[in-house]
This record gives C-alpha cells, structure tokens and sequence, in this order.
C-alpha cells in the first residue's frame, strides 16, 4: 500500500504542477473568434479581450503608413476598419479581395488593433497549406518554437 | 485515362469489401480456401490501388488539363520532380495517396506473413481491408481525383488552359519528401493496430502480437519522426519567419500520434518482460492509429481555423463517423476479451527499471493530452460555450518544455535501472560521473552568460544523458575488448551489432539529445529589421551585411526578384547570400526563398521581406539562430538509429575471431556484463 501511495504521491505532484502551468498558458494566451457583426453585440468587458475576427479584403483599401498599414475587412454586410502595426512583414497572400484572419484588441474608436494578420488567397479553391500567413501567425511577437 | 483510373479504383473497393466480409466468413468458417482468396482479394486491392496512382501521376505528366484536380494542381512548365509531388498538393489527391501507403505496407504484410500465424492473420486482413474500405469509400465516391472539369461541383477551380500550377509553398524539394514520409507514419501506425486489435479479438495467446508488430511500428514511428522534422525544416526554410515550429493544428496533429507511438514503443518492453500493461498497450494502439486517422481529418477539412488548412470539405462527416465506428469496435473487442490482457506482475519499487517506464508513458500521453485540448480548444470550448476560444504557443510551451525535459531526464536514467529494484550503490556507479560532468557543463555555460532557466537545465541534461549512453557504449566495448583485443570503436560496433534494438535505441536517444540542444538555443534567437539601398549595410551579431545589388530574374516558371547580400565578419567579406522573392506566372502566387548560413554553433537566416511602400527600398530581414542545425543533425542520427534498431542481432563475431587465444573473462568483464544485462533487451 505504501508503495503505490508513493506512486499516487509522485503522478499527483507532476499533474497538478503541469495543470497549474497549462492554467496559466491559457490565461494568457486564449484568443475570442467573433465575427465582425459580432463585435457590436459584445459587452465592455468581452470588447477588452484578445479576439481574433475573419472578413474578407475590401477592394482598394489598403493603406501603408510608415509602421502601420491600414485596411477594411468585410463581412455578412459589415465592416471593420483594422490597423495593423507588427513588426513582421504582411503575408504574401494578403492583397485585395483575399481571406483575412486579424488577431489583436478592439480599441475604443472601434478600430481593430491587430499583432497578426493571416491571409489567404481567395482565387483559389483550396487556402495554402502552408502559408506565408504563418509570418503572422506565430511571428517575432510570440517566439514560439518548442 | 481518368476512366481507367476510377474504375481501378472502384474495382479495389469491391476487392477490399470482399476481403473485409470474405475474412470474416473464412474467421467463422475456418475454411483454408476461403483464408486463401481473401488474402488474395488483399493482394488485388493494393494492386488496383498503385494502378489508380499510377493512372493520377500519369495524366499529370501528359498534362491532361481536362481533369479537375490536374488542372488546379499543375501546369505545363511544372517541372518533373513537382509534378509528382502535385499528386499530394491537394484534398483529393492526398487521399488517394493515403491509400496507395496504405497499400504498400498492407502488401508488405500480406506477402510477409503468407505462410506464417495462420490463426491471426485472418483477423488482421479483416482489420486492413476495413481501414482499406474507409479510405476507398473517400477515394470513390467522396473525394475522387478523377473528376473531369466540367462535373458539376468542379466550378470552383480557376481554371487556364495551361494549368493553374502548383501552389509556389510547394515548390521547394523538401516539399517533395515531407509529406511522403508524414504520411508513411500515419498509414503505418495501421499495422501495429490491426495486430493489435487482432490478436485481441483472436485471443492469440502470447505476446507474439508484440514481437510481430515491433518491427512495423519502429518504421512507422521512423517515418513519423522524419516527416515531423521535415515539415518543421520546410516551414523554417520556406515561410520566412524565422523559426520551425508554430503549434499549428496541423503541426501538432502530426506530434500526437508520434507522442502516443514512442510512448508505446517504451510500454512495450514491460510487457515483454515483465507481462504488465497489457491493456495499457492495447490501448496505445488504438489511440495512435485513432491519432493518425484524426491527424489525417484535421490536416484535411480545416475543423480548426489553421493556415494549413484546407477549404471545408465534405469528408468531415465521414472521418468522425469512422473514428466513433473505430473507437467502438476497440472498446467492444476490449470489453469482450478483457480478461486475456491481464498483468502477470506488479510494481516492485519508485526506483526501478518498471517505474521509469511508468512515468515515461505518463509524461507522453499527458503531452499528448494537453497538444490535443489545446489543438481542438476552439472547438470544444463552442460547443460547451458557444464562444470559439483558441490557445496559443504560451500554452502549448509553458506544459510541454518541462514535459519535454523531465522525459530527457528519464531518458538518460531510465534505460540504466535494474528491472524489479534498483540499489543505491548501482545508482551512484551509473549516474555520479554523468550527473557531475553535466553539472559542470552547466557551470561552465552559466559562467558565459548562458542565464535562460529552461535551456539551462536542457544543456545539464543533455550532457547528463549524453555522458551516460557514452559510458554505456565504453563500458559495453570494454568487456568485448577484453575478450577479442580489437580496438574501442571496432568493439563498439560489435557490441551494436550483437544487441541492436538495445544500442539502435541509446543511438536514438543520443539523436534526440541533438535535437534538445537546437531546440534550447531558441531561447537566445535574435532578429534585425531594416529597409535598405544599395551599398547600405545592417549588423546582426558578429556579421554585417551589404546589399549590393537587386535583380529581378525571369526563369522558366516564375520571375525572381533577388537581393546579392555580401556578409561580412569583422570587415572580411565571407560569403554571399541571395534571398529572393519569386512571383509565378500562372496563378501571380508569391513565394519567398530564404538565404541561410547554417554552422553548428548559428544559422545566418536572412529574408527579403519586401518592398517598403514608402520608401521603395527593399526590406531586409534578418535573423541569428543559434545551434539550430542540431536538430536537423539529430533527426539523422534518430533515422539511423532506428535502422541499426531494425537490424537482426548478430552473433559475436569478435569472439570467434579471437578464438585462437583462450578465452578467459576477466573479473570486471563480468560484473560490467550483468550492467549489460540490465539494459534494453
């Protein structure tokens, strides 16, 4: 009985200390997928979470400024106008027109602050099975690798 | 061709289904000729298999632009060696590769074991054909390659007349042996499960499910290994953004089988030995080849938002339905035979050969757990919320680096405790020395500067376990010196050579040691931004690079816009690098080459990040990777380990050489030979 109390008492000290570790890595990490008719639904305190919205391109709006470029993605008939200001470069795949993924905060002018921006080309049928996309997708601002 | 191709294909459905509901009559018959003809109708399956493939790859290389998937896949100034690679660039035609890998190793099986295990065998022809029969019905009637253009549901593809070409990611050659050798691991992991599932519903007596499937399984663990590194090696040299591994769904659909299979490929050993853990065996794997078929499902319908994924499909369905069919009929097969599978022996003690094997198992599948809820989190948490919350790498690193290291712990002590109970006084034998040389090592690196806790404590470790499979190999070439009087490294290989799957596995271990050294050098990753005119310079840690020219160069398939970069190391040029952008011609797809310089120590990582919109100067950037090249090093040496593993012991043959001589063991000899004992095997 001694014995596997030994055993429990080592499983249970290794789970609970990793659990302990993923709790954290979740809090600090989870990201909302809301769609752009949602964000006017959202509360004041769900506005202020980290959220990552799909929409598509509009056509001619994309702007570059120095350390910022700026742009409209639509969706189910509304837009959302998104600045984006990471430091890396935007994903080859991202032009007008294509399928845009932004992660990032809502500010208070209800302008999308987005770190990442994924993008796939819409002329096609099938999305890269790669993607350039991934320069945004898990970039310079989350070093990422194992 | 396309006709021939799809009635290939129909006629391997038919065959596979004869083979599925011939084997299970010929189980309850026991009638030899009808054992016979579905082992036949297995045969004949693969066989129409390769011919379909076949049928796809041709009409690729004669440019049948009237063909669907052809059409959106290629175009005619693809070159050759990516005109193969295009069979497995999109859905369906991935799919019907699945099968053909499937085919070979399922052949493979069938013609090895034709005259052997006459009672399992039946069994698991029955289990290959019902993995053969899902992967037909997708193939068929799902997802067929062999769609002309004009089908209704085609419309989608853009279509020229030359061919739509192969998206340009594709386009680089690792992209031509990465998804082969992934896609080896996740059709091979089927063998083992269907031994397994097998032997269980036969209740074959013995653990000679275990020795037959060990085989199969390292090959399929192998290629598993190599894919992961492959993909990892493609996305370092091709996306451009400076690193190998972004916990992607995609990425880590393909770690969880190979989690759950190297756990197994451990377990395994304590049911040989020692008769324990027989359920717990079984049941790895299922959930391996349950991981593979989910790997598959994820890479392929896009169920969670991944820039791998593919456009959602109409095969989602299908894959869930097969897995909740598979998981039943593991979990009947369990419940009915369950008392076959009980354990012969019970722990002994914490410090022991047994235990190691315990908390090793324990550590992979917690790894695997939390790889798997944090890669399927938007999905449940919608379901249970109805908010689609993801997790991102902070989660997947803050649980899986200490996993990581407390398994390269036990790597380096477990393979060195005695069976049963181990004494303090071997202990210290084993491990003083190690543990001392790797706590200087970590001593020393602390003195440089090397501050970074988890990559610290990943170097300790290294050397810890390096030292200990080092002294191994010494200890080992010792005793057979004595003997035979050839020199250390001679008696090292004899040593390899006479217990393979014992010293294959420490050549493995020693590889993932490697590949724990490049993975601890991402703490001190570095990266400079700067757009830039000719004949400007930047500095990245001791280099200094110029851009002295830019050129835009047309080739066959796309035009390639190239920067000469000239390094430079303490104002001595060295080298030139030419990271380019390439924009190809049929789809107007961008790709991005990188320019690397890989030593042992750092890589040299430089991309053309392009043009900045203000300005018109073209961006460079670039990164300092230190000791990245360890991994890729010690993925070969696991490759090559694995092989040595697969090889037949050998008898000694130093010995024989040494005949002449008598042989007298010496005192040591034989105490180092009862530590050789307490080995792997």
């Amino acid at each position: 009985m001694k014995k596997q109390a030994k055993f429990g008492v080592g499983i249970g000290v290794i789970l609970v200390a990793l659990g302990f570790l993923a709790w954290l890595g979740y809090g600090e990490s989870k990201t909302y997928y809301h769609t752009i008719a949602e964000l006017q639904t959202l509360n004041s305190s769900q506005r202020s979470q980290r959220m990552r919205v799909g929409g598509t391109v509009a056509q001619g709006s994309i702007r570059h400024f120095s350390g910022r470029v700026d742009f409209v993605l639509e969706g189910e008939g509304k837009a959302l106008p998104v600045s984006y200001g990471g430091s890396d470069p935007l994903p080859d795949t991202f032009v007008d027109k294509s399928q845009a993924l932004v992660e990032g905060h809502l500010g208070s002018d209800g302008r999308f602050v987005a770190e990442h921006v994924q993008a796939k080309c819409a002329s096609k049928y099938e999305a890269a099975p790669g993607g350039d996309t991934k320069g945004a997708a898990a970039g310079s601002t989350q070093p990422s690798s194992m | 061709m396309d006709v021939f191709g799809s009635f290939a294909l129909l006629l391997a459905f038919v065959c596979a289904v004869y083979a599925f509901v011939g084997g299970i009559a010929a189980i309850i018959t026991r009638h030899p000729l009808l054992v016979k003809s579905t082992r036949q109708a297995g045969m004949a399956t693969c066989g129409l298999i390769f011919l379909g493939t076949f049928c796809l790859e041709y009409l690729f290389f004669t440019d049948n632009f009237s063909i669907a998937y052809v059409v959106s896949h290629s175009n005619r100034d693809l070159s050759t060696f990516y005109k193969v690679a295009a069979l497995w660039s999109g859905m369906e035609g991935s799919l019907l590769f699945w099968s053909f890998l499937l085919a070979v190793y399922v052949l493979s099986v069938l013609i090895t074991y034709r005259n052997k295990n006459g009672e399992l065998m039946p069994y698991v022809g029955v289990v290959m054909a019902g993995v053969q029969i899902f992967f037909l019905t997708l193939n068929n009637f799902v997802e067929s390659p062999f769609k002309a253009l004009a089908v209704s549901g085609a419309t989608d593809y853009f279509t020229r007349a030359d061919g739509n070409g192969l998206n340009p990611l594709l386009q680089y050659p690792e992209m031509v042996i990465h998804p082969p050798n992934l896609y080896s691991g996740y059709t091979g992991f089927t063998i083992p499960f269907a031994f397994a599932l097998g032997a269980l519903l036969a209740r074959y007596p013995g653990e000679k499910w275990i020795h037959l499937t060990r085989k199969w399984a390292m090959i399929a663990w192998m290629f598993q290994s190599l894919g992961i590194l492959l993909g990892a090696h493609w996305a370092y040299a091709v996306l451009g953004w400076g690193g190998y591994w972004g916990w992607d769904p995609v990425e880590n659909a393909s770690l969880l089988p190979w989690l759950t299979g190297t756990a197994f490929l451990h377990s395994v050993m304590m049911q040989e030995k020692r008769g324990m853990m027989k359920v717990w065996n079984v049941w790895l794997v299922f959930c391996t080849f349950l991981l593979c078929i989910l790997g598959t499902f994820i890479t392929r319908s896009g169920v969670v938002n991944s820039v791998h994924a593919f456009a959602q499909s109409n095969t989602s369905s299908w894959f869930v339905g097969f897995i909740v069919i598979t998981l039943l009929v593991c979990f009947g097969a369990y419940l009915k035979n369950r008392d076959y599978l009980k354990s012969e022996n019970q722990l002994d003690s914490v410090i022991s050969r047994e235990s190691s094997f315990l908390f090793n198992n324990l550590l992979f599948l917690v790894a695997c757990i939390a790889v798997l809820s944090g890669t399927l989190f938007p999905v449940f948490s919608e379901w249970f919320t109805g908010d689609r919350i993801s997790v991102g790498a902070p989660f997947f690193n803050k649980v899986n680096i200490p996993i990581g290291l407390l398994i390269l712990f036990l790597t380096g002590v477990g393979p060195l405790l005695a069976w049963r109970k181990t004494s303090t006084e071997s202990l210290t034998r084993n491990f003083g020395r190690p543990l001392l040389i790797g706590l200087v090592a970590g001593g020393v690196a602390f003195a440089f500067g090397f501050r970074a806790f988890y990559s610290l404590m990943s170097l300790i470790l290294c050397v810890f376990v390096a030292a200990t499979i080092l002294l191994e190999f010494y200890r080992g070439a010792k005793v057979i010196r004595a003997r035979a009087g050839a020199s250390l490294p001679a008696c090292a290989i004899d040593l390899t050579m006479r217990n393979t799957r014992r010293y294959g596995g420490y050549i493995i271990h020693m590889g993932m040691v490697f590949v724990f050294i490049g993975l601890a050098g991402a703490a001190f990753n570095r990266d400079v931004q700067k757009a830039m005119q000719v004949g400007q310079t930047m500095e990245i840690g001791p280099y200094t690079l110029m851009l002295q020219e830019v050129e835009t160069k047309p080739e066959r398939n796309y035009t390639a816009q190239r920067m000469l970069v000239e390094v430079l190391r303490d104002n001595k040029p060295m080298m030139m690098l030419f990271p380019e952008k390439r924009n190809f011609i049929t789809n107007k797809e961008n790709g991005t080459m990188v320019a690397i310089y890989s030593t042992l120590k750092e890589d040299l990582y430089v991309v053309f990040a392009g043009i900045d919109p203000e300005t018109q100067m073209p961006v460079i950037h670039a990164f300092l990777n230190p000791l990245v090249k360890w991994i890729w090093f010690g993925g070969v040496v696991v490759v090559f380990g694995t092989l040595v593993a697969l090889l037949p012991n050998r008898r000694s043959v130093l010995v024989l050489a040494g005949a002449p001589q008598p042989v007298q063991p010496l005192p040591q000899a034989v105490t180092s030979s009862v530590a050789l004992r307490e080995g792997h095997d």
